[in-house]
C-alpha cells in the first residue's frame, strides 16, 4: 500500500469518527442544515486553504493570507460604500491587487532567494498596515448586489441551504484538485516541492512556477476576502487575524507534508471540515468555550506531524533495506 | 571509431572561481559512438567541466562546439535542447513523484489542456522496455532502488537529448550486477551512435568499457589517449602527476627510523569503509598515504581519528591499549586532523585568524576555562610569525586569506594543542605552488621537532619528498608499504596500478 496516502486515510477516518461521535451525542447534527451551515461558515477558510495547500506542496509558506483577507474586506467596503463602485468592479480590482501582491512576493522569494517565511511575514504586516491606512473603522456594506448574493442559495433536501459562498468553496476545491493532479503547473508544484535543484536540472521552469504559486495564493486570499466580506457584510481592519495559521492547520491535518512535495487538495477539504465539525459541536454543546476548537486542532496537529514523521522514517528505512540487498 | 566526427568539443575553456582557476585552457572532444572516460582526482576540474557543458556555469572564455558549430549553452534546459543529457552523481530526480512523471516532467503529453496520464504512462512503459526495465510507472520513484533510479535518469536523459550523454560517477553506488546492467545499456547506446562521457574513479571500469580517456589535473588537461594504447601505469601517472614545481628533494628517507613506534594500530578497520590494516607510527616520522581517489585514503584518516569509529582491531599508544570511538577521545590522546575539504570541514570562514587558531585549544580546555583575549593574541601572533601566515591583521576573517594561508591556519589550530600525532588529509590541495613548498617544509620541520605525522596526498612527488615510509592503498585496503630507498614515484605508481614489479613504467 502506498504510505503516501496513509495520512489522507487517517484524516478521513478521524473526520468520520468525529462526525459519528457528534451525531451520537446530538442527533440533530445529522442534517443537511448543519452541513450547509458548515460549508458557509468555513467558505473563506477553505478557499484560502486551497491556496495554502499549493504553497506548502511547493515547500513554502504564506503568512500573508489573513491580512490579505482583511485587506480585501476593507478595500471592498471603501470602494463600494465610500466610492459607490459596483461590487463586481470592486471584486475585480481586489483580485487584481491581491494576485499582483502574491506574484511580487513569489518573485522576491525566487530571485532574491529570501525564505518564504520572511517575505510573506513582511507581506502580512504590509497588508495589515494598508488596511489601517484606508480606514480604522468597521465599514458596513449595504448594496443590493450583496443582498442578492447573500440571499441566493440552493435548497438541499432536508432544509439545508447551499449558499453562494459555500458553493464557491466547493468549486474552488474542485478546480484545485484538477489543477494539482491534471495540469502541468500542478506537476511543477510537486516537482519544486520534491527537490528544487532536481526540478531545475530536469528543466522545470522553477521561477515561473514559484511566482505562479504565490500569485495563486494571493488570488485565492483575495477571493476568500470577498467571501468573508459577503459573509460579514463589512470591512474591518482587524478581521481574520491568524486565519493563515488556521489554513496551515487545515492543510497539515489534511495530510500534506510541511516539507513539501507530498499531499492532496482533497485532504485539505477534510481538514477544513474537521475544524468545522469541532466548532459546530461546541455550538451544539453550548457550555464549552470556543477555544476548545483551538485545543483540539492543536492536538490533531501534533499527532499528524508525529504520524508523518514516523511514516517518512519508515519509508526511508524501507528504501535503505532495498538498496542494501 | 576514431574516425567518427566530433560530436561535442570544447576548446580552450577557462573558468575561475574566487581565488582559484577551476579550468585552465582545457580541450575536450567527444565523438559519436564512443564512450569517453573523464578522469581526475578531487578538485581536478571534472565537475566544473561538466557544469560548463550543461550550462550550469558559463565559461570565462573558450568555445563549446556541437557538430563543429560554436554554441553558447545558456542553461540546463538549453543544453538538453542542444542534445546534451546529463545524469548527475547524486541521482537528480524527484522521489516524491511517479516514475512516469520523472520521465516526462516538463514535456507531458497533453489533451484538452490537461496532462494525459494514460498516454504518459503508456509511453513510460514503452521507453523503459527498451532497457528491459518493467516497472509500475504509476508508483513513486522512491520505491525503487538507487540503481533503478539511475537507469530511469539515463532513460530520461537519452530520450530528451539523443546525442551526448554525460554520466557523473554512475557506478559509485551500484553493486557489480547493477553495474553490468548499466554497462550493457551503455554499449547499446554506443552502438546507436551516442557520444558518452563517463566519469568514474574505478580504473578497471575505464578499461572495461571506455574507448578513450581524458585526464584532468589541477584544472589542466593532463592528457588524452585511446584506452587500448594507454597502459594502466601511464594512466595512473597522468592522474597523479609528476610536476612538483619547487625542488624539495632534500628528502628525509635517510632519517633514522625511530626505535619505538609509539602509535600502533593492529587490524583496525571498518566494514564498508576500509579493510583492516596494521599501521605503526613513531614520533619523528612521516608516514605518507598514497592511492587514488576512492581507494580508502580519507576513510583511513576517519577511522584513525574516530570520526567513523573502527569496528575491528586494537589501538596501542605508548604500549597501553586505548579505545578511540569519537574525535574527542582521539584529541584527548594527542591526535589532530586537518581534513581534506578545507572549506566545509576545516576553517570557519567568518571567524578571524585569531579565533580559528584558538578554536581547538579552547575546545581542549573546556567550557569554563576561557582563553583570555590577551592569551589568544599572543598565541595567534606566535603562529602567524612562525608559519609566515600572510594576513594584514590577525582579526581578519579567514575566508579572505588565500588557500595556502588558510591551510596554515588550520595547521596552527592543531599545533596550538601540542598534538603528538597529526593526520593531514591532502594538505596541499588547491593552494599555489609557492605555498605548496612552504607546507612541505613545515611538515618536515614538525617531523624534525619530534611529532608523528600521517600525510595523505594524491601528489606522488610530494609524498616522496617528505615520507619516511609510504603506505599504498588500493580498493579500500592497504596493499603495500615502502620505506627507505624504495620510496620512488615509479614504485608507488606500480603498486597503485597493481602491476608486478619489473614491468617498466
Amino acid at each position: 500500500m502506498n504510505t503516501r496516502l496513509l495520512p489522507l486515510y487517517a484524516t478521513l477516518l478521524i473526520c468520520i469518527v468525529a462526525y459519528a461521535v457528534c451525531v451520537f451525542q446530538f442527533p440533530m447534527m445529522f442534517s443537511t442544515r448543519v452541513a450547509g451551515n458548515l460549508l458557509t461558515d468555513n467558505a473563506f477558510l477553505g478557499i484560502a486553504a486551497v491556496g495554502m495547500t499549493f504553497v506548502i506542496l511547493s515547500g513554502g509558506i504564506d503568512l500573508s493570507v489573513g491580512s490579505m483577507i482583511a485587506f480585501t474586506g476593507v478595500l471592498l467596503a471603501v470602494l463600494i460604500t465610500h466610492y459607490g463602485i459596483h461590487p463586481l468592479v470592486a471584486f475585480a480590482i481586489a483580485l487584481l491587487i491581491t494576485t499582483t501582491f502574491g506574484a511580487v512576493m513569489g518573485a522576491i522569494i525566487h530571485y532574491l532567494e529570501v525564505p518564504a517565511f520572511i517575505v510573506t511575514l513582511a507581506g502580512m504586516f504590509l497588508a495589515r498596515g494598508m488596511c489601517f491606512v484606508m480606514t480604522t473603522d468597521s465599514i458596513p456594506i449595504n448594496h443590493e448586489f450583496y443582498s442578492y448574493l447573500q440571499g441566493s442559495y440552493y435548497l438541499l433536501p432536508g432544509g439545508g441551504r447551499l449558499t453562494f459562498i459555500g458553493c464557491l468553496m466547493l468549486i474552488v476545491f474542485a478546480v484545485g484538485i484538477v489543477l494539482a493532479h491534471f495540469s502541468k503547473f500542478g506537476s511543477y508544484i510537486y516537482a519544486v516541492g520534491g527537490n528544487r535543484t532536481s526540478a531545475e536540472l530536469m528543466g522545470v521552469p522553477v521561477a515561473k512556477t514559484t511566482i505562479g504559486i504565490y500569485a495563486l495564493s494571493g488570488f485565492l486570499s483575495g477571493l476568500a476576502g470577498i467571501v468573508f466580506s459577503l459573509y460579514t457584510s463589512a470591512g474591518y481592519s482587524l478581521a481574520a487575524v491568524g486565519v493563515e495559521l488556521d489554513t496551515i492547520a487545515a492543510v497539515v491535518i489534511g495530510g500534506t507534508l510541511l516539507t513539501g512535495g507530498v499531499g492532496y487538495v482533497a485532504g485539505t477539504f477534510i481538514g477544513v471540515v474537521i475544524q468545522g465539525i469541532i466548532q459546530t459541536y461546541i455550538v451544539f454543546d453550548g457550555t464549552l468555550s470556543s477555544w476548545w476548537t483551538k485545543i483540539v486542532v492543536g492536538v490533531l496537529l501534533f499527532s499528524f506531524i508525529a504520524l508523518q514523521r514516523v511514516l517518512v522514517l519508515l519509508s526511508s528505512k524501507r528504501t535503505m533495506a532495498f538498496r542494501s540487498r | 571509431m576514431t574516425d567518427n566526427p566530433s560530436l561535442l568539443a570544447v576548446e580552450n575553456i577557462n573558468k575561475s572561481f574566487i581565488g582559484f582557476k577551476a579550468l585552465d585552457s582545457v580541450d575536450f572532444t567527444v565523438r559519436g559512438g564512443e564512450i569517453h572516460a573523464l578522469l581526475g582526482e578531487n578538485g581536478a576540474g571534472k565537475s566544473t567541466l561538466i557544469k560548463v557543458l550543461t550550462g550550469v556555469h558559463q565559461p570565462d572564455s573558450g568555445l563549446i562546439k556541437i557538430d563543429g558549430q560554436a554554441v553558447n549553452v545558456r542553461d540546463t534546459q538549453h543544453a538538453q535542447n542542444l542534445g546534451i543529457g546529463t545524469v548527475y552523481q547524486e541521482v537528480n530526480l524527484l522521489p516524491n513523484m511517479s516514475v512516469a512523471d520523472n520521465l516526462f516532467i516538463g514535456r507531458q503529453p497533453m489533451r484538452f489542456g490537461f496532462v494525459n496520464r494514460k498516454l504518459m504512462e503508456q509511453n513510460a512503459r514503452k521507453l523503459l522496455a527498451q532497457y528491459d526495465l518493467h516497472l509500475d510507472v504509476a508508483s513513486d520513484l522512491s520505491r525503487y532502488s538507487v540503481a533503478v533510479q539511475q537507469l530511469v535518469a539515463i532513460a530520461r536523459a537519452v530520450d530528451m537529448s539523443g546525442r551526448v550523454l554525460i554520466l557523473d560517477e554512475p557506478t559509485a553506488s551500484l553493486d557489480r550486477h547493477e553495474t553490468e546492467i548499466l554497462f550493457a545499456i551503455l554499449r547499446q547506446l554506443r552502438a546507436r551512435g551516442f557520444g558518452i562521457v563517463f566519469i568514474t574513479h574505478f580504473l578497471d571500469q575505464v578499461y572495461e568499457i571506455c574507448d578513450r580517456v581524458t585526464v584532468l589535473r589541477n584544472g589542466k588537461l593532463a592528457g588524452s589517449a585511446l584506452t587500448a594504447e594507454l597502459p594502466k601505469i601511464e594512466l595512473v601517472s597522468l592522474m597523479l602527476g609528476r610536476t612538483l614545481a619547487v625542488a624539495t628533494h632534500d628528502t628525509h628517507r635517510d632519517r633514522p627510523a625511530p626505535e619505538i613506534r609509539q602509535f600502533s594500530f593492529k587490524g583496525v578497520g571498518r566494514s564498508r569503509s576500509i579493510a583492516p590494516f596494521d599501521l605503526d607510527i613513531g614520533e619523528g616520522e612521516v608516514v605518507g598515504i598514497a592511492g587514488l581517489l576512492g581507494s580508502g585514503r580519507t576513510e583511513t584518516a576517519k577511522v584513525l581519528f574516530g570520526i567513523d569509529a573502527a569496528d575491528t582491531g586494537q589501538i596501542h599508544i605508548d604500549g597501553n591499549p586505548v579505545l578511540i570511538r569519537t574525535p574527542q577521545e582521539a584529541i584527548s590522546y594527542g591526535f589532530g586532523l586537518c581534513p581534506e575539504d578545507r572549506k566545509s570541514d576545516g576553517i570557519i570562514g567568518d571567524l578571524s585568524v585569531r579565533e580559528n587558531i584558538c578554536l581547538a585549544l579552547q575546545a581542549h580546555m573546556g567550557w569554563f576555562d576561557r582563553l583570555s583575549t590577551k592569551q589568544q593574541v599572543i598565541l595567534a601572533d606566535k603562529f602567524v610569525k612562525a608559519f609566515d601566515i600572510r594576513t594584514t591583521d590577525i582579526e581578519k576573517p579567514v575566508k579572505f586569506l588565500s588557500g595556502g594561508n588558510q591551510q596554515k591556519v588550520i595547521l596552527a589550530r592543531w599545533l596550538a594543542t601540542n598534538p603528538r600525532l597529526l593526520i593531514l588529509d591532502e594538505p596541499t590541495r588547491g593552494i599555489d605552488v609557492g605555498a605548496h613548498a612552504e607546507i612541505i617544509a613545515l611538515i618536515n620541520q614538525l617531523c624534525d621537532d619530534g611529532m608523528a605525522l600521517l600525510v595523505i596526498s594524491s601528489e606522488i612527488d610530494e609524498i616522496v619528498a617528505y615520507s619516511s615510509r609510504v603506505v599504498v592503498l588500493r580498493d579500500r585496503s592497504h596493499c603495500g608499504e615502502l620505506s627507505g630507498e624504495d620510496i620512488i614515484p615509479s614504485n608507488i605508481m606500480r603498486m597503485i596500478a597493481a602491476e608486478p614489479e619489473g614491468v617498466s613504467a
